[in-house]
């Protein structure tokens, strides 16, 4: 058995239930505010995939325009071509600002997660806070985000309750309120003790060099502001071409992610404080990660970096409602993970893409319209070219017996006698049975 | 008369011979002279989606010379029209076929704007196939069987949710199939409906199989099934 139905099989009751409820509500959500907020949801997708588009075709332009901008704001930009790069820029961006010890705020990223960040800086003798709600309990639990919008999708509140309480962050309780309460009261004192934060960005605008954050529980506004320095970390396709795109993306982003007409914060980060400003960080650093993107770029997958990262399609896929983000084995999950990872890391992922019943409803929430099931497909095609993916019969005998009509006629004969060996169709199934006439019989003996 | 080629699809052709014949019955009422090819096999889908887009590639080859010329071909099933129509394309087996799912005909070409009503009341909830989405088919089958007289379709929630059927999916993956199949029938059982209609065997194979092992009683009935048993 593959690992991800393996994965699906074990996976307890209660994280089933989180997982498809959960998903289930924000699918819905979605399609409620989208229809509200635009007049014209599809014209709206359409547009953006058209924006994301362009601004794959001209990537290089867009970002040379944004280092130079942001250079103007006093933003100092960094290149990583890889996760190991990425991870000494940072590290060395903290030694310079804070000794071994001093706490590091880190506001919800995914390229940090991408770039296993967190374990690099507590090497180093960093002490990493997550400071989202969600990364915080995966945090502390030792756990890993199953959902790249909403990370503890897998929980519910008992288990965090109980969390809570064995790492004295407050008494048991099974109110949220309460429990985002003791969360907040452990995160301020962390904020206020801080000396550098980390975040990702959302959109990144090459004609102004400013730096777009998204969030709904203010961690990222104190991570960005409340220490000395603040480094931001984006994936280099991150890139908007200007600030006329935004409205578009920003509602797009929020009605696909959360089924919000706009998150509760929306952050315009345009440099370091200045001074005759009371607060913001002194240094503001934007590390431009490559990490296999560039490759992607010029490969068969290209359009999977469309992506504005929503989770519409975990959120709509019945495969990933089975068995959440853990089952697929990669910070990144669920349909946009099936294709990313194999993207970015090569095609030796590639048997992830076969976890999927190529339904197309990841498709049809895409806000940047990414043919994810036709890339899978692509991936397959590309797995078993390469051997990195094997099925357990060849298909060879599938093509001797299809492409000869007398084999196919008196295999079909026989199709039914399966049901007296095990196999695997009837061991979740019962088999299907001949029901009625045979339609070949039929129409020879009608004409 | 339109002359009309029919392509049975594999599980109609093992198991399911009465939606063929239901679908011949349909297309010969609505004045379509139907043709059967004894020597078609199946479209290559199988092979194609597991990604051996070589093997694949010569089932849809015999495929498509069996299916040349202008002449509509008609099919009961979302997932061989898309087949034949998009994936064809991706393995680059050309020129294309006029292919044709049974419902998009009826209404898109047949021009079908009646039909004759059941003998006696049924009230079914009807299952999408997701290939529907790529040939674009929306809410075409449900618009059809809107016209049969004594059929209630219940409303059905998630409707854009997939039963976990996917083909070989279904054995490669069959936890995770069972576990989707079990949530389809969860909603459609919540409908009220005591019969499942859809215009895919592989879907609906796979919900029966569910079904009969979960010992959840519904009935399993092919679009061209209903509209066969109205006339």
């Amino acid at each position: 058995m593959n690992p991800f139905d393996a994965f699906v099989r074990n996976l307890d009751p209660a994280t089933g239930k989180s997982v498809h409820d959960a998903s289930a509500t924000k699918t819905q959500q979605r399609i409620d505010t989208l229809s509200a907020v635009f007049p014209d949801p599809e014209s709206a997708r359409s547009a953006a995939a058209r924006t994301r588009q362009y601004v794959l075709d001209h990537l290089k332009p867009l970002v040379l325009s944004l280092e130079e901008q942001c250079h103007k704001n006093g933003i100092v930009v960094h290149w990583a071509r890889d996760a190991k790069e990425a991870r000494s820029v940072i590290l060395g961006l903290c030694r310079q600002s804070c000794r071994p010890g001093a706490v590091i705020v880190k506001a919800k990223s995914m390229a940090t997660e991408e770039i296993h960040l967190n374990h690099a800086l507590a090497d180093a003798g960093y002490d990493v806070v997550e400071t989202d709600l969600g990364e915080f309990v995966v945090q502390l639990d030792h756990d890993t985000p199953s959902h790249i919008v909403t990370p503890i999708i897998h929980k519910n509140r008992y288990q965090v309750a109980r969390l809570f309480e064995e790492n004295n962050i407050g008494t048991y309780t099974e109110k949220p309120e309460e429990l985002t309460s003791q969360a907040r009261r452990h995160l301020r004192t962390q904020f206020r003790r801080a000396e550098v934060g980390i975040s990702g960005v959302n959109f990144a605008v090459a004609e102004t060099g400013r730096l777009v954050l998204v969030e709904n529980e203010g961690n990222s506004r104190l991570s960005t502001t409340a220490p000395r320095v603040h480094i931001a970390v984006m994936g280099i396709e991150k890139v908007l071409p200007s600030e006329a795109d935004l409205p578009l993306f920003l509602r797009l982003l929020a009605g696909s992610a959360t089924g919000q007409r706009a998150t509760v914060y929306t952050h315009f980060i345009h440099g370091p404080r200045k001074p005759e400003a009371l607060d913001g960080p002194d240094e503001v650093h934007l590390v431009i990660l490559d990490n296999g993107r560039l490759d992607a770029l010029a490969g068969p997958y290209r359009d999977i970096l469309r992506c504005i990262r929503c989770g519409a399609c975990l959120n709509v896929c019945p495969v990933y409602r089975q068995g959440s983000g853990h089952a697929y084995g990669h910070v990144y999950s669920g349909p946009l993970g099936a294709v990313l990872a194999p993207a970015l890391e090569g095609v030796g992922l590639a048997a992830i893409a076969k976890a999927s019943s190529l339904c197309g409803a990841c498709e049809e929430v895409c806000p940047v319209k990414i043919p994810i099931p036709e890339l899978l497909l692509h991936l397959r095609d590309q797995g078993v070219r390469e051997k990195t993916i094997v099925d357990p019969i060849p298909w060879s005998g599938f093509v001797a017996v299809a492409t000869r009509a007398y084999l196919w006629r008196t295999s079909l004969q026989a199709v039914p006698m399966a049901k007296l060996v095990p196999n695997p169709w009837s061991r979740h199934r019962h088999m299907p049975r001949r029901d009625g006439r045979d339609f070949r019989r039929w129409f020879r003996e009608r004409a | 008369m339109m002359k009309v080629r029919l392509m049975l699809t594999c599980l109609c052709d093992a198991f399911y011979g009465e939606v063929g014949i239901a679908t011949v019955k349909v297309l010969e009422h609505v004045g379509c002279q139907v043709h059967f090819d004894a020597r078609q096999t199946c479209c290559g889908q199988p092979p194609f989606n597991a990604g051996d887009w070589k093997a694949a590639k010569q089932v849809a080859e015999r495929c498509r010379s069996l299916f040349e010329g202008n002449d509509p071909v008609v099919t009961p099933s979302a997932s061989c029209a898309a087949m034949v129509r998009e994936g064809f394309k991706m393995l680059g087996v050309e020129p294309e076929v006029p292919v044709f799912e049974l419902c998009q005909f009826l209404r898109n070409v047949a021009h079908v704007e009646r039909w004759q009503a059941l003998p006696n009341q049924r009230r079914v909830a009807f299952h999408r196939s997701c290939h529907g989405r790529m040939l674009g088919l929306g809410s075409t089958q449900e618009d059809l069987l809107r016209l049969v007289g004594n059929l209630e379709i219940l409303p059905l929630n998630e409707t854009e949710q997939c039963c976990g059927f996917g083909g070989a999916f279904s054995v490669t993956h069959g936890n995770t199939s069972k576990g989707i199949g079990q949530q389809k029938l969860s909603q459609i059982v919540a409908s009220g409906a005591t019969e499942v209609v859809g215009g895919d065997m592989g879907c609906l194979m796979h919900l029966q199989g569910l079904a009969e092992r979960l010992g959840v009683p519904l009935q399993f009935s092919h679009v061209a099934s209903v509209l066969g048993d109205a006339l």
